[in-house]
């Protein structure tokens, strides 16, 4: 049986986080009452003029020096003309030969994949290359009614990025990872907030498949209504076995348009491309080039520590492994927790253990983020010092977590108010010891008859005993040296 | 750059403009004897000249990323020949 591989392309559309649009001073406010934002230029009304924010432009520049774009000296304007309710001007001003940023790639990395996925990646620390990355308007949204359409404007005109990837993707998990990074990406630069149920940032998708050996591309199919990272997974998923299966059994692909449905779990035909769309681009005359380099300037100076920038100095200053590295680093606030929490801490590591297990848990079980979070990261690592130094043994550090947790209280307080101080005192807890051996002479006798996991046993009715304050370590300790 | 050769009834097509077959022959003709003018520019030597989009030598005409109020919704709804539940409406319209 022959066997395909699959080419997958993506062009991923992304709004930019700025207060008003790209060619106008309306603002740009998600979910607002329709058509309240909105101006001559932005409906397309005769005679308005378009001027370009310049925030948008240094947004774009930051995009491409991120992930490390060609920007050439100067860019332009251009017009896409095609008629369509949702462009009152009967064109979209977008950018067509001389693009904002060219080239490009987008790393990705083992923690972007979905997480069933990470322990079989077919390519590790693959790069995927991009074409181009230009600016453009964003048009209406419609809403289709049983009879008519409806068309709220206040989206129209909301800057655009089109971030357009060389056909290296191979399969539905590396689509799933290189969304994932590039999502990250926007949010670190603060270039979007690149939230795709808000449809801050959309994806189209072509697809083909090739025997096995062959150069030739196969028929290239487009999927739309991937609303997801996880739905652009799914779809391709089903897309791909879709066509393999076809040309298996001997038929042929046209090149067509087909939508996801991510409650059936299947694509379905939209329309087959006749012929390429002839838009008749040419230089929009109402606006003048860009020269990039003071823009370029700008954006250089708000460059951010990139993601893996990030996870590599997590290692190298707290010694924390790389896969915790990735975890803490994945939500910027995240990372800003952990960073505060471990500044100062002797044992950066265990206040990440302490962020990964008990705070994220918590954190979920309360339905709140990590900017809600009602430990302060002094507070954590004040804790996590509490611990290491001996004061509270983990068990009691669990439950002054829990209390700090619900009332804020700070641990040491907590501590003192319950009575959880740890008992350390060699001479109170040889005094359990000399109690729990007696109470136990079955134990007793299997450990002097080899039987080495008895301590435990011993070890935990002192703890009882003890009511959970006696230092577990020493113990441990002194009870194996009474038992010799 | 745009063939002398240009299809009328595409360019129609194009730009939803429904031609009778008179009107393509005398649009033809006539939109023909334009492009030929400008086809003229064709025979100039270009050598060491950049291509421009404007003739202005200006750049970086650009605003400040700062909100004003636009239009009222009454105002913009009044524009459009029909509408509803503030949406201006048109004929459904699928992808």
């Amino acid at each position: 049986m022959t066997e395909y591989l699959a080419t997958i392309g993506l062009e991923v559309h992304v709004q930019l986080r700025t207060r008003s649009k790209m060619f106008c001073s309306c603002a740009v406010e998600f979910g607002a009452e329709p058509n309240t934002h909105v101006c001559p230029v932005c409906l397309g009304l005769p005679g308005a003029l378009p001027v370009m924010n310049e925030e948008a432009l240094r947004l774009t520049a930051l995009a491409g020096l991120m992930l490390g774009c060609e920007i050439g000296p100067v860019c332009k304007f251009d017009r896409k003309n095609y008629f369509y309710p949702d462009m009152p001007k009967n064109y979209q001003i977008s950018q067509y030969d001389l693009p904002f940023c060219l080239g490009g790639a987008v790393p990705l990395h083992d923690l972007s994949y979905p997480k069933d996925a990470q322990k079989m990646i077919a390519t590790k620390d693959k790069k995927i290359r991009l074409v181009r990355i230009h600016l453009e308007e964003d048009v209406a949204k419609s809403f289709h009614m049983e009879t008519v359409s409806g068309i709220d404007f206040n989206r129209a005109g909301t800057p655009l990025l089109e971030i357009v990837s060389e056909p290296d993707i191979a399969s539905p998990e590396e689509a799933f990872a290189y969304l994932t990074v590039l999502q990250q990406l926007m949010i670190y630069g603060g270039i979007s907030d690149a939230d795709m149920e808000k449809g801050q940032m959309r994806c189209d998708v072509n697809v083909s498949v090739r025997p096995v050996g062959t150069e030739k591309f196969g028929t290239k199919i487009e999927l739309k209504n991937l609303n997801s990272i996880s739905g652009v997974r799914r779809g391709l998923a089903f897309e791909i076995p879709r066509q393999i299966e076809i040309l298996r059994a001997g038929g042929t692909l046209d090149q067509e348009t087909r939508r996801w449905d991510d409650v059936r779990g299947e694509t379905t035909l939209m329309r087959i491309k006749e012929s390429a769309h002839d838009y008749r681009y040419f230089p929009d005359p109402d606006l003048l080039p860009v020269r990039t380099a003071p823009l370029v300037a700008a954006a250089r100076a708000r460059q951010p520590e990139l993601p893996w920038e990030k996870r590599a100095r997590f290692v190298a200053d707290f010694g924390v492994s790389e896969y915790d590295a990735s975890v803490l680093s994945d939500d910027l606030e995240m990372a800003a927790y952990f960073e505060t929490a471990a500044k100062g801490a002797r044992k950066p590591k265990n206040v990440a253990n302490w962020i990964l297990n008990d705070l994220q848990s918590a954190l979920a079980t309360a339905s709140l983020g990590i900017r809600d979070c009602p430990i302060r990261p002094e507070g954590l690592d004040e804790l996590v010092h509490l611990i290491d130094s001996g004061v509270i043994n983990s068990r009691q550090g669990k439950e002054v977590f829990a209390e700090m947790f619900s009332t804020g209280k700070a641990a040491a307080g907590i501590v003192e108010e319950k009575g959880l101080r740890q008992v350390s005192d060699a001479g109170a807890i040889e005094a359990l010891a000399d109690e729990v051996l007696a109470a136990n002479p079955g134990p007793v006798a299997d450990y002097k008859s080899g039987k080495a996991s008895a301590l435990n046993f011993l070890k935990g009715q002192l703890m009882k005993l003890s009511k959970g304050k006696a230092n577990p370590s020493l113990a441990g300790e002194i009870l194996e040296k009474k038992l010799q | 750059m745009s063939s002398p050769n240009l299809d009328v009834r595409d360019v129609a097509r194009l730009a939803r403009i429904e031609l009778t077959d008179k009107e393509t022959d005398t649009f033809q003709s006539q939109l023909g004897s334009v492009l030929e003018y400008v086809e003229q520019l064709g025979k100039l030597d270009l050598t060491g000249v950049e291509p421009t989009a404007h003739a202005n030598p200006i750049f970086n005409v650009f605003r400040e990323d700062a909100v004003e109020p636009g239009l009222r919704r009454e105002a913009v709804l009044a524009n459009a020949p029909q509408s509803a539940n503030n949406l201006v409406l048109v004929t459904k319209v699928l992808e």
